[in-house]
């Protein structure tokens, strides 16, 4: 292995105006059909307080090399969205399948999440997990995670393909973020 | 779908924490609980890869999007997409935005009391050449006033949406201008700790590519984490 010979560049917050340049790519991703490939996720963004995050955006990593062959203009298995003036969000991804841990084990499935805001100097890394998959109490990084916490990764189903996951920032309830 | 090695972050001081009073909004927003340290499997190693059909002519172009042209200095910004070890970063995806010359954005939240331009939007895109290379026309960004303290004042600069190889390269940041007094009172700009890294935030005039009795350039390139080229095998089924 080389020896890394350059820093990468220093993050800065997105700020309030990101719509301005990114919201093209929700525009120019498509609709994409809530059927079995893809589950509807919904949820809120909270700050420290509990007050709704107005300016968040959101992206979901789904990694699924089965599906890659199917990637045109646009990445299948990657999704932007912004919350909106409540804080609310609404995502369809690429439902995942199960991928194994670096041990070889099989991790129960999820969908990488990254987010933006105004007063997030550098963008913050969680993982979705769903509440219908027994796998989720053999999965070895929900395992890694204090078990008081395990929950604010799992999202609860709300009917065929429809979950619901809220995102604290800050607090008792925060959600767990990862440290990269 | 592309491979990247999953490694730690740069050198200590060289990013910004999440919490940072200075900058007010960072308060309620940071996490303050431990975080976990990221797994490396593939759900981390690999990421998206924007196609050419995403783009559309002349989306680099900023000062071409309306009928006439926007008021303010125009220049070149321009500038290479680099990994960790010096290697270019082809189609790579450069996403900016940014406010006019008077320092204003076109978003229904910014109320700073300066003239919109109708001619200008304000963003841009582009994936990388074979070489890492980006480069965009557009105008200079004014400063403009902000409320974290009195008098808050932003330093002129351009926002920045990075891809790279793998999702853990993702990065947006701001580039900076050369010379501007702003900067050393800015706490999103000292938000990173080390100086040398502040410093490779701010773009240097090229004179090179400025274009005699039309524009000057600004260079900037951008290292993002990890390394590239490692083809990711698909799985046989």
């Amino acid at each position: 292995m080389t020896t890394a010979k350059l820093t990468p560049s220093g993050s800065q917050t997105v700020g309030p105006y990101f719509a301005i340049g990114l919201s093209y790519l929700i525009e120019r991703s498509g609709v994409v059909a809530a059927d079995a490939e893809t589950i509807e996720i919904r949820g809120r963004v909270l700050d420290r307080d509990g007050v709704p995050v107005p300016d968040a955006m959101l992206e979901f990593w789904t990694s699924n090399p089965r599906d890659a062959s199917g990637k045109g203009a646009f990445p299948y298995g990657f999704r932007r969205v912004c919350v909106d003036d409540n804080g609310n969000f609404c995502a369809l991804v690429n439902r995942p399948a199960p991928a194994p841990f670096s041990d070889g084990t099989m991790q129960s499935p999820h969908v990488l999440v990254l987010f933006f805001a105004r007063g997030l100097l550098r963008h913050l890394i969680s993982r979705l997990y769903f509440d219908d998959k027994p796998a989720n109490l053999s999965d070895p990084v929900l395992l890694g995670i204090p078990a008081e916490r395990r929950h604010t990764l799992i999202a609860k189903s709300e009917g065929a393909n429809s979950f619901r996951w809220d995102v604290i920032l800050q607090g008792p309830h925060e959600t767990v973020f990862f440290a990269w | 779908m592309i491979e990247s090695s999953a490694i730690q972050s740069g050198a200590p001081g060289t990013q910004p924490a999440y919490h940072y009073p200075p900058y007010v909004s960072s308060i309620a927003r940071s996490p303050r609980m431990p975080l976990i340290v990221l797994p490396d499997t593939v759900t981390e190693r690999t990421g998206p890869v924007f196609g050419h059909g995403l783009i559309r002519e002349g989306d680099n172009d900023l000062t071409a999007q309306h009928s006439g042209e926007p008021v303010g200095e125009r220049i070149f910004v321009h500038g290479r997409v680099l990994d960790e070890d010096g290697r270019p970063l082809r189609g790579t995806l450069v996403e900016i935005w940014q406010a006019n010359a008077a320092g204003r954005y076109r978003h229904k939240v910014d109320m700073h009391d300066a003239p919109l331009d109708p001619n200008f939007s304000g963003a841009g895109r582009m994936l990388t050449d074979d070489e890492g290379r980006y480069w965009f026309k557009t105008i200079k960004p004014g400063p403009y006033p902000w409320g974290n303290h009195y008098n808050a004042w932003r330093p002129a600069h351009i926002h920045f949406s990075l891809f790279g190889a793998g999702i853990l390269s993702r990065l947006v940041t701001q580039m900076y201008f050369p010379g501007d007094p702003l900067q050393p009172l800015d706490p999103i700009f000292n938000s990173i700790p080390d100086g040398a890294a502040r410093r490779r935030l701010v773009s240097r005039l090229d004179m090179n590519r400025a274009e005699p009795n039309y524009a000057l350039a600004y260079e900037w390139d951008i290292v993002l984490r990890g390394r590239a080229d490692t083809p990711f095998e698909e799985p046989h089924r």
